[in-house]
């Protein structure tokens, strides 16, 4: 059975229709890709998915619960975290304080310090900024530090919308393999991305949104293969 | 007396009321931080505080600093109930709805308040006997003291809160970023009105401190030092925490000031005076936000 399930979601912002009745599944300890173009929707879904935006109908279906209803905080508490486009860190707050707060839910501080360990082994430069205010940071550094505290609330499901953009190529990389070693530790991974090739590579199946549908869907594999993917998003 | 004993005697009267203007400023500035509310009910709430502490130290007797709290704790509550009733249904709404629902609850706060208290004033209770304390050539009395030192103790329990505590951290990632702090798990809706119960209670005692102070307490008395409060916030940088207390010290130091070497006339224009100069000179206020996010 599959961890996150969406279906015929439908979602307006005012008279705009930015998403047409979109269905797609992620399972359990998968990466699975969202790509397309620019105001595709993938933002839309996946603000939608954590609350943020209303559906005007359609399902989003998470561990046998539909939570489409649910507040952003509930939906957090149930197991769906987002580092959201943008990375949104508290710009005047510490890096250990922004850490901090994405452990807002949990109590047990012994394993919020084991998580915050692992946060800085996955990110050793945060560590070294730790009492830096988020602001300081450079746009990669912010990135780092917006997945670290995505990671913080333990989510079974993180939605990552984005994490490569603006980062040179180098970082890219980087990035790349750290959402693959997150998802080696256990945590399912939806992945919203422009980086089609990179993002292709790293998960198992992929869908492609266009103008608020699901055009394509595949495994990552095949879809990296596809003339059409390759024409619209690998620049081949 | 020379001058420059006028000017030292009044820059610690100035200072002493002007940490009850930072008290209620903190209100001010705290609400707007979170919401980008005016809450002009605020003075209202000051107001309250006072007649809180007026029945409690009257008709239950009770000692000055268990009033306070019970007063604090009533203000908190009838905060928490004026977002819930009537800003939190208009949070989505155009930001000049809210803005005009809260003069609405100002003037039916004045009002009702009117119709219970009665309009005319009330002697407040002189719970510490009256001194005056000569230090050189300065005086200053024990009430002084008492408004100065509470305050300030207030001001640095609220700085422990908002800077060590969960629920402060929250309340600063909210005005920060409302979604963001949604992603996070917290509750926005409870942040925000833990912030109105936080800037309500500190409104609360600065009525009761001013109240002992002046001797007296009316229906009205939340209209002036709420606005010269607003002043204050928007003069230290509104949203800003610091810039609150920074403000209230001046506004209180000006108008004392002013008082002191123009006439008693200009008391209340000189908050006016300087929200002209702020809102010309800097918007944003003195310690007013910077932008250092990285897109
Ligand atoms: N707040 C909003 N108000 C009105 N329309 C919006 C809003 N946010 C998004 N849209 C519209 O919805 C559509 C989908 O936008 P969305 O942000 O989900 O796209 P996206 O796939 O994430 O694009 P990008 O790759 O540029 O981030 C677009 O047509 C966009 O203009
Ligand atoms: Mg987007």
């Amino acid at each position: 059975m599959a961890i996150l399930e969406v279906k015929e979601l439908h979602v307006h912002y005012g008279v705009i229709h930015a998403l047409k009745g979109i269905s797609f599944s992620v399972q359990q300890g998968e990466i699975v890709t969202l790509i397309g173009a620019n105001g595709a929707g993938k933002t839309t879904t996946l603000r939608t998915i954590s609350g943020l935006n209303q559906k005007t109908s359609g399902s989003i279906v998470f561990r046998g619960q539909d939570i489409s209803r649910l507040a952003p905080h509930k939906i957090v508490a149930q197991g769906v975290g987002q580092v959201p486009e943008g990375r949104r860190v508290f710009p005047q707050l510490t890096v250990e304080d922004n850490l901090g707060l994405g452990a807002y839910l949990r109590k047990n501080k012994k394993e919020i310090q084991r998580d915050l360990n692992r946060v800085f082994e996955l990110f050793p430069r945060l560590k070294e900024r730790r009492r830096q205010t988020a602001g300081s940071l450079s746009g990669g550094e912010q990135q780092m530090l917006a997945m670290g505290r995505g990671l913080m609330s333990r989510p079974a499901v993180l939605l990552l919308d984005e994490p490569s953009m603006g980062l040179a190529p180098m970082l890219v990389r980087e990035i790349f393999s750290i959402i693959q070693e997150i998802n080696e530790g256990g945590t399912t991974i939806l992945l919203v991305e422009q980086n089609a090739h990179l993002s292709l590579e790293i998960s198992s199946r992929a869908y492609v949104l266009e103008t608020g549908t699901v055009a394509l869907d595949g495994s990552s594999k095949e879809l990296l293969q596809d003339p059409r993917i390759r024409q619209a998003y690998l620049g081949a | 007396m020379v001058w420059y004993t006028i000017l030292i005697q009044q820059i610690i009267n100035g200072l002493a009321l002007g940490s009850v203007y930072a008290l209620i400023a903190l209100g001010y500035t705290m609400v707007y931080g979170i919401i980008k509310l005016i809450n002009f009910a605020h003075g209202e709430i000051y107001m309250l505080g006072a007649y809180f502490g007026f029945f409690a130290l009257t008709i239950f007797n009770l000692p000055l600093i268990p009033a306070m709290l019970i007063s604090m704790l009533l203000a908190a509550i009838i905060g928490m109930g004026i977002e819930r009733i009537a800003y939190r249904p208009l949070r989505n709404a155009p930001r000049i709805a809210a803005l005009i629902t809260a003069i609405g609850a100002s003037l039916l706060i004045q009002s009702v308040a009117q119709l219970t208290f009665g309009a005319s004033f009330r002697p407040f209770p002189q719970v510490i006997p009256f001194q005056r304390i000569q230090v050189g050539p300065i005086f200053l009395t024990n009430r002084q003291l008492i408004m100065f030192g509470v305050a300030i103790l207030l001001m640095v329990l609220l700085h422990l809160i908002v800077h060590y505590t969960k629920i402060g951290k929250a309340m600063r990632a909210v005005s920060m970023d409302k979604e963001a702090a949604l992603l996070m798990g917290i509750d926005v809706d409870k942040v925000i009105s833990f912030t109105f119960a936080v800037g309500s209670a500190l409104a609360a005692a600065g009525g009761i401190l001013v109240g002992m102070y002046y001797n007296r307490i009316d229906p009205y008395m939340g209209i002036m030092p709420g606005l010269k409060a607003f002043v204050a916030a928007v003069l230290g940088g509104i949203g800003v925490i610091p810039g609150a207390v920074l403000g209230g010290f001046l506004m209180g130091t000006a108008e004392n000031l002013v008082v002191a070497f123009g006439s008693s006339t200009y008391r209340d224009a000189v908050a006016f005076a300087v929200l002209i100069l702020v809102l010309l000179l800097r918007p944003s206020g003195l310690l007013g936000k910077r932008q250092n996010e990285k897109v």
